[in-house]
């Protein structure tokens, strides 16, 4: 059985080690927190955030706590807020240890594309170009396989870049491949699922 | 020295021009000007070149002035919730220039700081790359972005006093802090204003040098994605 979401998100969160100031994006990403169980994670918010808690309880939202998934969210005892260029000054700055996010596509050279579909939906990168040209660790979590079926990790993306070369790890429903020399290398295998089925959902190269 | 104004429309009086250069505050719904957004809109100035992180959604934030068909060109990093912008932006009739969100804020930071420009790695290797300079500094590429001056920024802020000295709450601080620095006028519409002397000066967020107008005012505050959790029951 490929793993679902919430194996994916629970995968993902066992790369997070004590200590360490993560970025997660939307989608699967946001998940992630929901698996990091005693380990000592600091959460950022883009939007001038770290030390994200989780979502309010009903009647206690605040208009003026959002993640940077417009959603409503709370704060922790460990929570400092700031303005956008202090955000983004520590993303550069390499402050942040790792990033987990959502993608389009990923090239086996590490070249992610998740801001747009040239002529039909054009969202805009957010903050996911300074993620990914500034934190420690990249880490896409998606699924393997587009609606159509067709692989999402390719030799060369065919959308729009978000960053060149930036992919560190890939988490799929299929198992967990790393970008390396020459291609990707399967870490891992959801359970279940065999190389011959990952191998067969992936255009991308695989080494040995 | 009074910075104090009455309403939204007379603090923006003698400012608006058609084909201005404006920056706003806010991310998403979140610390967005809403009082001087309404005041825009009912001056009806056209032409507007508006650096906001987001467009608002079709009725409220920036984006009512898509539908009053003020603005030509945005500077955005993320316009994804205003079905409006879209098709504006799809059938040509709205310029859109995408920034990354970090090097937007950093564009306007540094707009107000003297800083004509700065080299960053975000964006290497993109479309966002086109056209700008490369530089490798040590082993790394980078592109030059240029800073951006505003002939107006338009700001929220929780508190401030009659100075303009500016308290912010917790995530509405975002990119109003940039914002007000990069604007020649910078225009602040506050919840509350305070007297002088009751803001402890250590816990000052936006010192009054870079306020130039402030109206107090009632905020809808809307909410994008209203997001909660169930009570676990003991």
């Amino acid at each position: 059985m490929p793993w679902d979401r919430n194996q994916m998100a629970a995968r993902a969160a066992a790369e997070l080690e004590d200590g360490m100031y993560v970025n997660l994006g939307i989608g699967i990403p946001t998940l992630v927190a929901n698996y990091v169980g005693d380990k000592d994670i600091t959460l950022q918010s883009e939007n001038g955030m770290l030390g994200m808690g989780p979502f309010p309880f009903e009647g206690e939202e605040d208009p003026d706590l959002i993640n940077a998934g417009k959603q409503t969210i709370t704060e922790l005892d460990r929570t400092a807020y700031f303005d956008s260029a202090t955000s983004f000054a520590m993303i550069r700055g390499g402050k942040i240890a790792a990033a987990i996010l959502g993608a389009m596509e990923v090239a086996e050279n590490g070249d992610l594309a998740n801001w747009m579909i040239p002529g039909k939906l054009i969202k805009g990168m957010g903050g996911a170009m300074d993620l990914v040209a500034g934190v420690g660790r990249v880490i896409v979590v998606m699924d393997h396989t587009n609606k159509a079926g067709d692989s999402k990790i390719l030799r060369e993306c065919t959308l729009p870049l978000t960053g060149k070369g930036v992919v560190d790890r890939i988490i799929t429903n299929l198992g967990v491949l790393d970008v390396v020399d020459g291609g990707l290398k399967i870490v891992e295998l959801a359970d279940g699922i065999s190389e011959d089925e990952l191998r067969n959902a992936t255009q991308a190269t695989i080494v040995t | 020295m009074n910075k104090v104004y009455k309403t939204a429309a007379e603090a923006l009086e003698g400012v608006l021009h058609d084909g201005m250069f404006i920056a706003a505050g806010g991310f998403g719904l979140c610390g967005i000007p809403e009082l001087l957004i309404d005041a825009i809109r009912d001056a009806g100035t056209k032409d507007l070149t508006i650096a906001s992180n987001n467009c608002g959604i079709d009725d409220f934030g920036l984006g009512i002035l898509l539908q009053t068909r003020q603005i030509k060109k945005m500077i955005s990093s993320y316009v994804g919730e205003n079905a409006e912008f879209m098709r504006q932006y799809l059938s040509k009739e709205l310029e859109l220039e995408f920034n990354p969100q970090g090097t937007l804020a950093e564009r306007m930071r540094a707009g107000g700081s003297g800083i004509a420009g700065f080299y960053t790695r975000t964006g290497v290797g993109t479309l966002i790359a086109e056209g700008k300079e490369h530089k490798d500094f040590d082993g790394q590429t980078h592109i030059l972005e240029r800073s951006i001056v505003a002939d107006l920024a338009i700001v929220k802020a929780w508190k401030a006093d009659d100075t303009g000295n500016l308290v912010f709450r917790k995530t509405a601080r975002n990119f109003n802090p940039p914002a007000a620095m990069c604007g020649k006028i910078c225009v602040v519409e506050v919840e509350e204003i305070v007297p002088r002397g009751s803001i402890d000066p250590d816990q000052i967020h936006l010192p009054g040098i870079y306020v130039h107008r402030i109206i107090q005012g009632t905020h809808e505050k809307r909410i994008e994605q209203r997001t909660t959790r169930k009570k676990e029951s003991a």
